[in-house]
């Protein structure tokens, strides 16, 4: 039949939901397809992946995909640095083309103050092996010599933090890597299964409703990001957690003149060229809370604004498309990780804020090990959600946004 | 999504003039145990639904108000000044 032509290869099995898994973890994006692939590795394979809606549907869909491991706290960059240098072997290890093109980065420093907190970045970075520096305006001009130096304007650049390592990924094929490795290790995913609710007794989670049956869980794994609120509602937990969307655009298709990844926090932007040749800009998040992914005129007004001082040739490119993904933001900009008190069987993997997308496979590797072992690995140690309760805030200033809001 | 809040003082402007200052939480008292306070500082509800918030006309009237508002809709359904709202 003509019709075989067209058939196409299936990246995973579609096996019928069972009622119950040793684990099961809530949300297909990279965060719940990592941790599932991890545990695959660990050699626990009873594994169902749930999501409402299709797989890398949600945030990892809508991520800007940069990866890099310039943060600031000694928690954060061990952490970060692990989950880069996962990325660089992951196309290898998955067998699946993720598109990682490492360019660099460059974080602008607009003002004496954006200046010191970029050298003590650099600092804390070369004490803790990731591999940034700060330069001044020539060898910035070399790298990019697009972008606007002119002195005495607002916002002159007075230095950079320049993260060589850095770089973008293919964020789709991330998701779908990691899912069709964990299918084939014998994990399931079942996209378009939603949970409706938590079923708990004695102090322990033991499964989940879903509107395609009831599934009970020796572990339950909350990776929803943005939505991780509406989830852990569901065992009467409240999180440090509160939704704001973060939007993001892209130019039509330019010759490539920029191979650099650049942002400023005192401009609340940052952009990057793809392969494609689209510029992607993104900026702060949204100034106030929502669970819309509707873009707004008025952010499209101000990224452009903003990027235009740095980039002012993009002047006459045309913009064609806008969207916005949800970040479940914390107070310290740092995510939460790890087990409950008082709630077994329910393991947290959220708080992903901005800067989800670039952890998830050290995120993965590291709840996978504590779902596995019961043991909360030490790199994730700092994430708990008691560090509310003992006052241990991280204060991850280098994160996207982090400049923006509060 | 951007949409219109009607500010009790000035009517409906875009929510961009606000500031959204995020879901009303009481404040315990000063004797109150350690667990209540983090509560109080930090856990939210951040419900996917209607929730009361606070609202401040920046670039308007600057005056405090609070907000009953659908956060998936974003659809404001009831204002009140803060002496007047009921918790």
């Amino acid at each position: 039949m003509v019709l075989q032509l067209f058939k196409k290869s299936q990246m995973w099995r579609k096996p019928d939901l069972k009622n119950r898994y040793e684990v099961v973890i809530i949300g297909g994006g990279v965060h719940g397809l990592s941790t599932a692939y991890h545990l695959g590795k660990l050699g626990l394979t009873d594994v169902a992946v749930i999501d409402k809606s299709y797989l890398g549907g949600g945030g990892s869909a809508r991520s800007t995909a940069i990866i890099r491991a310039n943060y600031l706290t000694p928690e954060g960059i061990p952490f970060f640095r692990e989950s880069h240098k996962m990325y660089e072997n992951l196309s290898q290890e998955l067998d699946f083309n993720l598109l990682f093109n490492q360019m660099g980065r460059l974080d602008l420093g607009h003002t004496d103050s954006a200046v010191y907190w970029l050298n003590v970045r650099a600092g804390f970075n070369q004490l803790l092996g990731v591999n940034s520096r700060v330069i001044d305006p020539n060898e910035i001009s070399e790298l990019v010599p697009v972008l606007d130096l002119r002195k005495g304007k607002t916002m002159p650049v007075l230095a950079a933090l320049y993260h060589p390592p850095a770089g973008v990924v293919r964020h789709d094929a991330v998701v779908y890597g990691y899912a069709r490795a964990a299918d084939r290790m014998g994990i399931e995913l079942h996209p378009f299964t939603e949970v409706t609710g938590i079923i708990k007794s004695n102090g322990r989670v033991t499964g989940v409703q879903t509107n395609s049956g009831q599934i009970s869980a020796g572990t339950v794994v909350s990776a929803t990001a943005g939505w991780s609120s509406t989830i852990s509602t569901m065992v009467d937990l409240d999180l440090p957690i509160t939704t704001y969307p973060l939007q993001a655009f892209v130019t039509e298709p330019l010759k490539p003149f920029l191979d650099k990844t650049i942002s400023s926090a005192n401009l609340h932007a940052y952009a990057y060229q793809t392969d494609r040749g689209e510029v992607v800009i993104g900026g702060p998040v949204d100034p106030y809370p929502t669970y819309s992914q509707r873009a707004t005129m008025n952010m499209l007004e101000d990224l452009s604004v903003f990027i235009l001082k740095l980039l002012p040739i993009l002047k006459p490119a045309k913009i064609l498309r806008q969207w916005a993904g949800l970040c479940d933001m914390t107070p310290d900009y740092a995510p939460i990780l790890g087990k409950v008190e008082g709630l077994d069987g329910f393991i947290l993997n959220c708080g992903w804020g901005t800067w989800g997308f670039k952890a998830a496979p050290i995120a993965g590797k590291t709840v996978a090990e504590l779902v596995a072992t019961g043991q909360t690995p030490k790199l994730i140690q700092p994430f708990g959600l008691d560090r509310f309760e003992n006052g241990r805030l991280i204060n991850e200033r280098a994160a996207a946004t982090a400049a923006a809001i509060h | 999504m951007a949409f219109l809040v009607p500010c009790p003082n000035c009517g409906e402007r875009n929510v961009y003039e606000f500031r959204c200052a995020g879901e009303i939480v009481t404040r315990p008292n000063s004797d109150a145990p350690q667990s209540e306070r983090t509560a109080y500082l930090y856990l939210r509800k951040n419900v996917a639904g209607e929730q009361r918030e606070w609202w401040y006309h920046k670039l308007g009237c600057r005056k405090w108000f609070t907000a009953i508002r659908n956060t998936v809709t974003n659809e404001v359904t009831e204002t009140a000044w803060p002496d007047e709202t009921v918790a």
